[in-house]
């Protein structure tokens, strides 16, 4: 009798954890499928003007037609520039953050900083870039204005990856290298660093990836709805991908339907794929790990 | 080392260490103290420079009643602009709102499915997944509101406009939805496996160990990645901007449009004249939500914090 009621007991219990698996997996699906439905929308209305035409010429007939090169290489340029400025300040960030700082409340406000640089809106950092580099600074609207902007505004991605890369290369590796008699930046440099590189890069894609999709910081800052030629200098203004989808979606009248898609697919592939490339070296680097 | 000591200079010289290396480390040891820094430097700098350029209106026209309860948000009024944020503020919190009510469920079942019951391969592949979807670019977010919620939203519900609170809400949801699902799977992975342990040895079922232990355990984290999220939804620029219908109003359904806190100065700023009331005002309404968002990630953080200590 005993043993029927635990039994009984057991399957009701087996039946209640099930239907909470089945439950909670049900709300992760949910939340992916919209998105994969998305994405294939996207590909489905804007895969066919997708050429090397369209990436290689520039829009004509008031962008209603026509190609979008002059975004795609002034997104280069504003991501390019971006990276100078904020990759050697983020790196020296997560030196100082994981080889000399203490457990004080220095260090606790520079993560709080860190941590409110990726959380005030990217509309602040605009109002920033614009009081900051565009007037103060009098560079104008140019590439340097919006680059320094989003340079600021992606630091924490940088930080955030070369800290957490450093503080996985083990103590024991620092410890045998002062031991020689080793200066701390002697071992940074021949130990820490060697071994935390291919982690580093992996934020730098990360950061890559998030400066090509920003908008809302480049809009006052550097980025122009249409121009007819290229950039020269850091000092122009330029086209730029992300800008140029919300410009040929909402500003333009009469554009034909696939070419926003066209635009979105783009901007979305370009992203993805340098995330994936981030992802999978990640992971790559895991399998290869040997402490 | 006292250089004048007669007694034992060959030693002073030969424990004095200063040689290269030893400036070497020290500049280098300035150098990322300046890296350190400047993330704090940036944050005032942020605060000074909006500031700077919204002081002369907080100065000379602002009137707090006005700003803060007058839905009239009327800056290029000829005779008599009016700067009330109370509509804005009502459309960013109402699109805030729906995002979270659709975000919080699914992003924390989502959290706890990745987390407690898939495994090995499959719950890699999610977080992959996940990560990726948060990866997706805010402009294209409101170019789907814009191109696919639209149409449908008009389909479904036969309402004449599809750019409304309920499009951004959703829109904002799914965007804020993978990042809180991280956030929350990385507080439920922090609690120690002995609590999970211990509940098994009493004889807890899985669902039982999941909700009696392992989300108490984790509920500080939970409440974080929430606020994260409120905040994420707050200060999110483009998807608003596109998606909402940009109609000052105080929204009485769903189906009314909005206009958000920041997609106001994406708007406005490009048409205003450096210096003017209406720039200023746009920069204070800059300080305003800088301030809300610190006080968001102040709290978040001190929260989670508050896990750690425990």
């Amino acid at each position: 009798m005993e043993m029927f009621s635990e039994s009984l007991l057991n399957k009701k219990n087996k039946r209640i954890q099930s239907l909470y698996r089945s439950l909670f997996m049900m709300m992760t699906l949910l939340l992916i499928l919209p998105v994969l439905v998305i994405l294939s929308t996207l590909i489905y209305k804007g895969g066919s003007i997708i050429s090397v035409d369209f990436l290689l010429t520039d829009p004509i007939n008031g962008m209603t037609a026509g190609g979008i090169f002059p975004a795609l290489f002034g997104t280069v340029w504003i991501v390019t520039v971006a990276l100078i400025a904020s990759v050697p300040l983020g790196v020296a960030a997560a030196i100082y953050l994981s080889e000399y700082a203490g457990d004080n409340w220095f260090t606790r406000a520079i993560n709080l900083a860190i941590i409110n640089l990726a959380g005030v809106p990217s509309i602040v950092h605009a109002l920033f870039g614009v009081g900051a580099f565009v007037i103060f600074f009098g560079f104008g609207t140019s590439i340097l204005s919006a680059s320094l902007t989003l340079a600021i505004m992606t630091l924490p991605v940088v930080i955030v990856a070369t800290k957490e890369s450093l503080e996985a290369v083990p103590i024991a590796f620092r410890e045998a290298c002062w031991n020689m008699g080793a200066t701390r930046w002697q071992t940074i440099r021949r130990v820490v660093l060697p071994n935390a590189v291919s982690g580093i890069l992996t934020g730098v894609i990360l950061e890559v990836s998030r400066t090509t999709g920003e908008t809302a910081p480049i809009m006052f800052t550097g980025a122009a709805f249409f121009l007819p030629f290229l950039p020269q200098s850091v000092f122009d203004q330029t086209m730029a991908m992300s800008l140029h989808l919300f410009v040929v979606s909402t500003q333009v009248p009469n554009v034909p339907d696939a070419l926003p898609y066209g635009v979105a697919l783009v901007l979305i592939a370009m992203v993805l794929i340098m995330n994936s490339i981030s992802i999978a070296f990640r992971m790559h680097l895991r399998g290869k790990k040997k402490w | 080392m006292n250089q004048d000591n007669p007694t034992m200079p060959d030693k002073a010289a030969a424990f004095d260490q200063r040689d290269r290396d030893w400036y070497i480390d020290k500049a280098v040891q300035a150098i990322v103290f300046l890296g350190g820094i400047s993330a704090i430097l940036f944050i005032i700098g942020i605060f000074v420079f909006i500031t700077k350029e919204g002081l002369g209106f907080l100065l000379r026209d602002f009137s707090f009643s006005e700003f803060f309860l007058s839905p009239w948000w009327e800056p290029t009024d000829e005779d008599e602009p009016t700067y009330g944020i109370l509509a804005l503020v009502a459309g960013t919190a109402s699109v805030t709102g729906l995002a979270m009510l659709v975000a919080i469920p699914f992003s924390l079942g989502a959290a706890i499915y990745v987390g407690e019951f898939a495994t090995g391969k499959k719950r890699e592949y999610l977080k992959v997944l996940v990560e990726l979807l948060a990866a997706i670019p805010s402009v294209v977010w409101g170019f789907i509101g814009l191109s696919i919620m639209n149409p449908l939203i008009i389909e479904l519900f036969d309402v004449p406009v599809g750019l409304n609170v309920l499009n951004a809400g959703v829109i904002l949801g799914l965007m804020a939805a993978p990042i809180m699902t991280s956030i929350a799977e990385d507080a439920l992975k922090a609690v120690p496996d002995r609590y999970r342990e211990a509940a098994e040895a009493l004889g807890a079922t899985r669902w039982q160990v999941i909700f009696k232990t392992v989300v108490p355990a984790a509920k500080n984290g939970l409440l974080g990645a929430v606020l994260l999220g409120v905040g994420r939804g707050f200060g999110e620029t483009m998807a608003v901007l596109m998606a909402t219908g940009h109609a000052i109003n105080l929204p009485g359904s769903v189906f009314d449009s909005v206009r958000a806190l920041t997609a106001t100065i994406a708007a406005e700023l490009g048409e205003t004249a450096v210096g003017s009331p209406h720039y200023e005002a746009l920069f204070t309404i800059g300080i305003f939500l800088f301030v809300v968002t610190f006080i968001i990630n102040l709290s978040a953080d001190l929260i989670v914090r508050g896990v750690r200590n425990q």
